[in-house]
């Protein structure tokens, strides 16, 4: 596997300013210091519970957040360190959004035309042509409005919007809702595929399980940041995973014991001292309400002082 | 697929035509219902209180008579209605001339006035609206929303007193009302002595009705690009105008056009107080002396013509929605 980075991301910070109580502004962080990077022919699954932040991530590399959201920390794509100009230049063009549902296309608009970014030249006409065919959309779904896709439809739809422009990296945010696991893993061999002629995937889901089928390496978001991140191969037992809390959720599948986890994730205005794992920790130690540094361990990063 | 949505809208139509009847019946029911519940005397309002003194008990029941006033209140609203749908509104006793003739000359100029109103209010308002929900939250935002805050809460009148005194009064610019000089024959008033009449009181209506399309077309506009489809847009690197051009003005054309089409009845409202203030000899002004002279042919005759006025407004909204809608238009989902 080359070892070239497509997107690499450090101590990435998202902040919402809010006004509390009347007039009182307070900044609420709903990530911090995440660490995620995505090498060439790389499938990098970001996995975490519903409500996590895991969708201000994509926003955040887009560069697309909300008005009253700040990010913080730095990206590097293909070794070039981004600026929110750079950003705007790369998003749409290099790096792609795929986005969940049939939503994020405009209701009023004809698919083909969406596809195409509104241009109707000929060679981009040629190549919306080309990519219909592959996935395999009959040419006259151009002419439809997305009301008139069918669930199946509308996710290649979505596909071939990123493909236009010949990305080198797609971030993929909950591409399968609903599907159930089969048909959740037929629609993620697109990405595979892309990933494979040696471009780079996020792929951001609540679905380990799934994750665990077509990742090369899981980041385990928890919180606002990423509390482990591991090759693929280290869920095949709970001893290889470094983190409490990927335990818990290794534990929580259906052929490990379907075992629940007590507790909810801390929401990001009472985030606890330390370790936002630290109240649910069965191994906690006052030491844990202190920094918590990352480090490394057989080829995975984790952020737990006890892991081994 | 064709056919069906071809009958879908015929059956929409059918509905519609017969909302309308049952909406004009209703209409001049009530109005027949108030204005004979008023407590002013038409004769009394006619003739004048000078009038009344001098005439004779005599030739007071004779015009009685002639108005009708001793006939029972259903009969009369009866008559009325056999005579309209025969094509006959009958005769105003203001005017002393058929309905018809005096609600075509008055809605001219109304029309004018009004039509110059709802296309500034339209047009400026949607613009005004647009941007200010692209910018949400930014200087020029609070600017326009601020504005329109402000000329929403202002009284209609109010403001047409206003303007009135400031150009008319002081700067002496704008003739202080009517719609043609004074003093002048017919034939010799010229377009722009009429235009120049007009200006006041479009422009009181018009800022008014800018207001009230700005704050709508805001709001839509802000929920529109709270979409994911606006987020999308983003997210592909579109540019702001492509996405406005693209995406805003697509989404946000339905909203408005029920908004510019449902605007009618409130310029109308509006027109009635500004003509009033002005002067201006149109349909809301011949309804205000209507009301007071306890004219029931002409009030039921321009309670009627509004009502189909601002219903067909609604009728055009709704069948325009299904032409540009393609989730309507191709699911033949009238209503």
């Amino acid at each position: 596997m080359a070892d070239k980075h497509i997107l690499q991301i450090k101590n990435l910070s998202v902040a919402f300013t809010q006004y509390e109580q009347g007039l009182r502004q307070m900044e609420l962080n709903v990530i911090q210091n995440l660490h995620v990077s995505v090498r060439e022919g790389e499938l990098v699954a970001v996995v975490g519970s519903s409500g996590s932040g895991k969708s201000l991530l994509a926003h955040a590399i887009l560069g697309i957040l909300p008005y009253n959201c700040q990010a913080e920390g730095n990206i590097w794509f293909e070794d070039e360190l981004l600026s929110s100009e750079r950003i705007a230049a790369l998003r749409g063009r290099k790096i792609e959004l795929v986005p969940q549902s049939v939503t994020y296309l405009d209701p009023l608009e004809k698919v083909g035309r969406q596809v195409r970014r509104e241009r109707n030249q000929e060679s981009v006409r040629k190549k919306q042509e080309a990519l219909f065919d592959f996935y395999k959309l009959p040419l006259s779904t151009g002419e439809l409005y997305p009301f008139e896709l069918s669930g199946g439809m509308a996710r290649r739809v979505l596909l071939t919007t990123a493909m236009m422009e010949n990305p080198r990296l797609l971030i993929a945010d909950e591409p399968t809702p609903g599907l159930h696991l089969e048909a959740a893993k037929k629609a993620l061999r697109h990405f595979r595929t892309f990933a494979d002629q040696g471009n780079g995937v996020l792929l951001i889901t609540h679905d380990l399980e799934l994750a665990l089928e077509v990742a090369d390496r899981i980041a385990v978001f928890y919180a606002g940041t990423t509390v482990e991140e591991a090759p693929v191969a280290d869920f095949q037992s709970v001893d290889t995973l470094r983190h409490p809390y990927t335990k818990a959720l290794w534990r929580a599948l259906p052929q490990h014991g379907f075992h629940p986890f007590p507790g909810n994730q801390p929401y990001a205005k009472d985030m606890p001292q330390g370790c936002p794992f630290g109240p649910r920790c069965p191994q906690l130690t006052p030491e844990c309400e202190g920094p918590i540094p990352e480090q490394t361990i057989r080829f995975g990063t984790v952020r737990c002082i006890h892991a081994e | 697929m064709e056919l069906e949505s071809y009958s879908g809208l015929l059956t929409y139509i059918g509905k519609s035509i017969i909302k309308i009847i049952t909406l004009l019946i209703a209409v001049s029911i009530l109005s027949f219902i108030l204005v004979s519940a008023s407590p002013v005397d038409p004769v009394r309002a006619y003739i004048g209180e000078v009038g009344m003194a001098n005439m004779s008990t005599d030739s007071l029941a004779k015009l009685e008579a002639y108005f009708g006033l001793n006939t029972p209140p259903a009969e009369r609203y009866w008559n009325w209605f056999s005579d309209f749908i025969r094509g006959d509104m009958g005769a105003s006793l203001l005017y002393r001339q058929p309905v018809a003739n005096v609600i075509q000359v008055k809605f001219m100029n109304s029309m004018v006035l009004m039509t110059t109103a709802w296309i500034f209010s339209g047009l400026l308002g949607f613009v005004l609206g647009i941007v200010a929900g692209f910018y949400r939250g930014r200087w020029i935002d609070k600017l326009i929303k601020g504005y329109s805050l402000l000329v929403a809460s202002t009284p209609t009148f109010w403001l047409a007193l206003v303007l009135l005194m400031i150009f008319s009064v002081w700067l002496q610019l704008l003739p202080i009302g009517l719609s043609v000089p004074i003093g002048v024959n017919a034939a010799e008033v010229s377009i722009l002595d009429s235009l120049r009449h007009l200006i006041l009181p479009a422009l009181t209506l018009s800022v008014i009705g800018i207001a009230n399309i700005t704050l709508h077309t805001r709001e839509k506009m802000i929920d529109i690009m709270g979409e994911d489809y606006i987020l999308f847009a983003k997210a592909r690197g579109k540019s702001r105008l492509a996405i406005i051009r693209h995406h805003g003005l697509r989404n946000i054309m339905l909203p408005a056009i029920t908004l510019q089409f449902a605007s009618i009845s409130e310029i109308f409202g509006g027109s009635v107080l500004v003509e009033q203030v002005f002067s201006y000899p149109g349909l809301g002004k011949a309804a205000v002396a209507a009301g007071l002279g306890g004219d029931a042919p002409l009030l039921l005759g321009i309670a009627v013509i509004s009502a189909a006025l601002v219903f067909s407004g609604n009728f055009i909204a709704n069948l325009l929605y299904g032409i540009i809608d393609p989730r309507i238009r191709r699911g033949s989902v009238y209503e």
